[in-house]
């Protein structure tokens, strides 16, 4: 019984760092632009065409995939914003809003153009392969307590940049004064592009992380559906907000799919958001205004 | 008069779709404290955004040490050693104080150096250093205040542009602020250009005044001597002269455009 709970609980939390990764993408260019980038869930997918490009087709190992899927993403990510979302800016939002979607669409037009990428679904190989670790009476797979081990290495490398380094202090600063940014003469329009880079490159890293679970196609960005109602929980505008939702929309929904009737697995995420809204307007960790004149 | 730091030639600028600007010219000798007075609307906040680099002039230059930087971008002036403090401090919130220092010295990369001028800043405002680990959000006006102006220290600049720094301070803490403003002026040489709606207390300050009126420079001098002028007096110095009925004020007033 417990371990039955144990094994569910494991795969949440496995799936729900995928949900945190590309919720994390959602919230840090929220925080920096002030608009939604509706296209992370694509650029998680293109991630993971990259991831595999390295891996299954030139084949090289796991390790120089993730770096290599990573570097390109943020490559991608930055071009993004130099190309299609920095002349826009100072228009509504929703002129922003629209041409992240229309992004998502191109990128997943794009995968399905690529001869011997869309056409064909692949898996990723891991070098943990099918190996289990035994706990009591559970068999966790290692696939996932290692996408759960990675995932926690990502945070941790994060919030050190983000505390720590200069740069990570001045995107943070940004997304709070972006005019004193200016006057400081902190790059504005660069730190952004490099926000940017930075959530496609954590998406790309959720990709990888999801790769080996679900199937590499083209459709797979649509889990970005499931990471935004995690971002909306965690409070959005919150890093760490993210990632507990994530979190909290993976274990649920693996919960759900096991002990309630079929059907639930798939809406629970929208549950939960109701639910905490309900109580928490602006979700977990969410800031109110705290600006003081 | 020694040799300007910075020049404005009949810079014009746009605040919004509105001209704020109508062709100011002024001139920031080095080492001075040098005021623009004006009510509200005539553009001080303007002239000082352009030459920040915060906006580009339409017509019009802006020459620091000689050199033409109108239209640069704000990173750019700041690297070239003019820092601006702007109206209503605008600290970073939810960053701690000395988080928020760190910023101003954004542009610099001589850590030895940072360290050094946070020491010096410290100093200046003893407070800071025992706030040093709270958020700038939850810090009091004034010594927000403070901060906005120790962090734009922290980049070294040769010149200060200070907007308000007044605005909404007890008269006491104003008192505390313009004396720093002062010693920073005096020990560590830099040129302070500042904008004030509290007339007396900068010009008491100032080498240097130039009085601002709808987009235009309508008189100078230095600061002693504006202080003495009738007009200044009524109109910034709020000393009513005695007999003047308000239409003749007005009228008289108009006189300077």
């Amino acid at each position: 019984m417990f371990s039955q709970f144990l094994q569910l609980f494991l795969a949440g939390v496995a799936q729900g760092c995928v949900y945190a990764l590309v919720a994390l993408g959602f919230v840090l260019i929220y925080k920096a632009t002030e608009t939604v980038n509706f296209a992370q869930g694509d650029l998680m997918m293109l991630g993971a065409f990259f991831g595999l490009t390295a891996s299954a087709i030139l084949g090289w190992p796991y390790w120089a995939a993730i770096l290599f899927a990573i570097v390109v993403m943020a490559v991608v990510g930055m071009l993004i914003e130099r190309i299609v979302i920095r002349p826009v800016l100072g228009y509504p939002t929703f002129t922003v809003v629209m041409i992240t979607i229309g992004v998502g669409y191109i990128l997943r037009g794009v995968v399905t153009m690529v001869p011997g990428w869309g056409t064909e679904t692949y898996s990723l190989k891991t070098p943990f392969g099918d190996a289990v670790l035994r706990f009591g009476g559970a068999v966790l797979a290692m696939e996932q307590l290692a996408t759960i081990a990675l995932t926690a290495a990502l945070c941790l490398v994060l919030y050190l940049f983000f505390r720590f380094a200069k740069l990570g202090v001045a995107m943070q600063a940004t997304s709070q004064n972006q005019l004193a940014a200016y006057y400081m003469g902190i790059p504005v329009q660069r730190v952004n592009m490099l926000i940017w880079g930075l959530a496609a490159a954590v998406a790309a890293f959720g990709g990888i992380l999801l790769a080996p679970v679900a199937f590499v196609h083209s459709n797979m960005g649509f889990i970005g559906l499931k990471a935004f109602p995690a971002a909306v929980v965690g409070g959005f505008g919150s890093v760490p907000g993210a990632v507990v939702g994530g979190l909290i929309i993976g274990v649920v929904e693996a919960l759900a799919g096991f002990y309630l009737p079929e059907g639930f697995k798939d809406i629970a995420a929208y549950v939960v958001v109701l639910v905490v809204l309900l109580f928490m307007p602006s979700g977990i960790f969410g800031e109110t205004a705290r600006k003081k004149v | 008069m020694t040799i300007p730091i910075l020049q404005l030639a009949n810079v014009e600028s746009n605040y919004g779709p509105v001209q704020a600007l109508r062709g100011v010219s002024l001139s920031v000798a080095e080492g001075q404290i040098v005021t623009v007075l004006g009510a509200n609307g005539a553009g001080k906040t303007t002239t000082l955004k352009t030459i920040s680099g915060i906006i580009a002039p339409l017509k019009g230059q802006v020459k620091f040490r000689g050199a033409d930087i109108q239209g640069h971008s704000p990173d750019t002036i700041v690297r070239a050693g003019i820092v601006h403090v702007p109206e209503g401090r605008e600290v970073f919130p939810l960053l701690s104080v000395e988080d928020n220092l760190r910023m101003g010295a954004f542009i610099r990369r001589d850590a030895d150096g940072v360290a050094k001028d946070l020491e010096a800043v410290f100093g200046y405002f003893p407070i800071l250093r025992e706030r040093a680990k709270q958020e700038a959000g939850q810090l009091s006006g004034g010594q927000q205040q403070m901060l906005a102006i120790a962090r734009a220290l922290l980049a070294r600049p040769a010149l200060i542009l200070m907007d308000e720094p007044s605005l909404g301070l007890s008269p006491k803490l104003t008192k505390e602020i313009f004396d720093i403003v002062v010693r920073i002026n005096r020990e560590r040489g830099v040129t302070i250009l500042l904008v004030e709606q509290n007339a007396h207390m900068a010009l008491k300050i100032a080498d240097f005044g130039y009085v601002l009126e709808v987009g235009r420079i309508v008189m100078e001098d230095t600061g002693a001597k504006l202080a003495e002028k009738d007009d200044i007096k009524e109109f910034y110095l709020g000393m009513k002269a005695a007999g003047t009925r308000g239409a003749r004020r007005w009228k008289k007033k108009k006189l300077w455009r």
